[in-house]
């Protein structure tokens, strides 16, 4: 079967097996230790992956509003993503 | 940890999983793989990083869809919301009348949605559509054609016929369930009218109403065949929806800064969704508060 229809790119591949890494690293801890609902700094209870699903979204509106609104590199918006995930996944 | 090994129940998950797979993440991945491409034709592909988003985020004619599918889901909210719980609060409560109204009301949801666009075309012509001729008759000039303006009061129309009544069946079957007891106990206080609908029925249908929010703002922000067929978009572009600009742009060819479109879109409805969900999810909650 030939996959060549799907267009792969390396960064794509790469922004997928992250994401995949990251659900299977999830499950894993959510199997090995069990969490509970908690309330952080959201205004709403979250498990970890109501908060990994809200990091991802944040994230990609946050490199949508940094190619919309300056001219700077990409990376940059990955360092604030990055960071906005990790107080989210921890404070959140 | 054992338990969670041994349930089999994952197992009856899998063929779901596996079509979900099929119909919606790979298509997925591959919207995401076209939308960083510039795509000539089979083998014939470029990487050009963000270009496509900068495009769009920058397209002034995305932005103007954008206002438009945000003021159209708007009026869409503003208007049948209060339309559909009066026609519920008008409704009969018992009797032959019941069957009627709610047959009645169910009509217009089960008609294809294609054709509905095309029955509005018909009914509004200003030669030979009812609705048409007689406005044109009173003297005023309307044409869904030739001005924005009407084209606008025509897509609502059709919008507020084909889903107020399912508003007003939600809405309906809210008040339906309010017990006995709590009209009884309003006319012994002698309640006005409004005062019954204002601290009896209206907070006893919020459940119902947030479904029907829910349901008319994500079908809204999705419109495509009715306007589609109406107006195709016009005149000019004044009822250009979302889905209207996505699909002029992918059948152009440009499936690169139509696949970067579509990543944007998607991510709206994401957060939309969202958002309506955990509305959904307190909804039970607020009350007993």
């Amino acid at each position: 079967m030939s996959l060549e229809w799907m267009a792969w790119t390396l960064p794509t591949a790469i922004f997928f097996a992250t994401i995949a890494a990251l659900l299977i690293a999830m499950t894993v801890w959510q199997a090995s230790a069990p969490s509970i609902e908690r309330r952080g700094l959201l205004p709403i209870a979250t498990t970890p992956g109501d908060r990994l699903f809200l990091g991802l979204l944040g994230s990609a509106y946050i490199h949508l509003a940094w190619i919309g609104l300056f001219d700077l590199s990409l990376w940059w918006a990955l360092v604030i993503s990055a960071v906005y995930m990790i107080a989210l996944m921890r404070w959140g | 940890m054992g338990k969670w090994e041994d349930n089999k129940a994952w197992f009856l998950v899998l063929p779901v999983f596996v079509l979900v797979a099929i119909s919606a993440i790979i298509p997925l991945m591959t919207v995401v793989n076209y939308s960083v491409q510039d795509i000539f034709g089979p083998g014939e592909r470029y990487f050009v990083g963000i270009e496509w988003f900068e495009e769009m985020l920058a397209n002034k004619r995305l932005h103007d869809a954008l206002w438009r599918q945000f003021l159209f889901s708007g009026l869409v909210l503003l208007i049948e919301i209060p339309l559909g719980v009066l026609i519920a609060l008008a409704m009969p409560k018992r009797g032959w009348g019941v069957s009627v109204s709610l047959v009645l009301l169910a009509l217009p949801l089960l008609i294809p949605w294609n054709v509905i666009g095309t029955i509005w075309i018909i009914f509004t012509r200003p030669d030979i559509g009812l609705l048409g001729v007689a406005i044109n008759g009173l003297g005023v000039e309307f044409d869904h054609t030739a001005a924005p303006l009407d084209a606008w009061i025509t897509v609502m129309l059709m919008e507020v016929w084909h889903w107020t009544p399912l508003v007003a069946l939600l809405a309906y079957a809210g008040l339906r369930a309010i017990p006995e007891a709590y009209f009884q106990a309003a006319r012994i206080d002698g309640a006005s009218p409004w005062a019954v609908f204002r601290y009896i029925q209206l907070p006893k249908m919020r459940g119902v109403l947030t479904i029907a929010v829910l349901l008319r703002f994500m079908d809204s922000f999705l419109i495509y065949a009715e306007p589609f067929v109406l107006t195709g978009g016009g005149p000019g572009n004044s009822t250009t929806f979302l889905s209207i600009y996505l699909v002029k742009l992918s059948t152009a060819m440009d499936v690169g800064p139509a696949a970067a479109f579509s990543i944007i879109y998607f991510l709206i409805i994401l957060l939309f969704s969202w958002l309506f969900y955990q509305a959904l999810q307190n909804v039970g909650t607020g009350d007993r508060q």
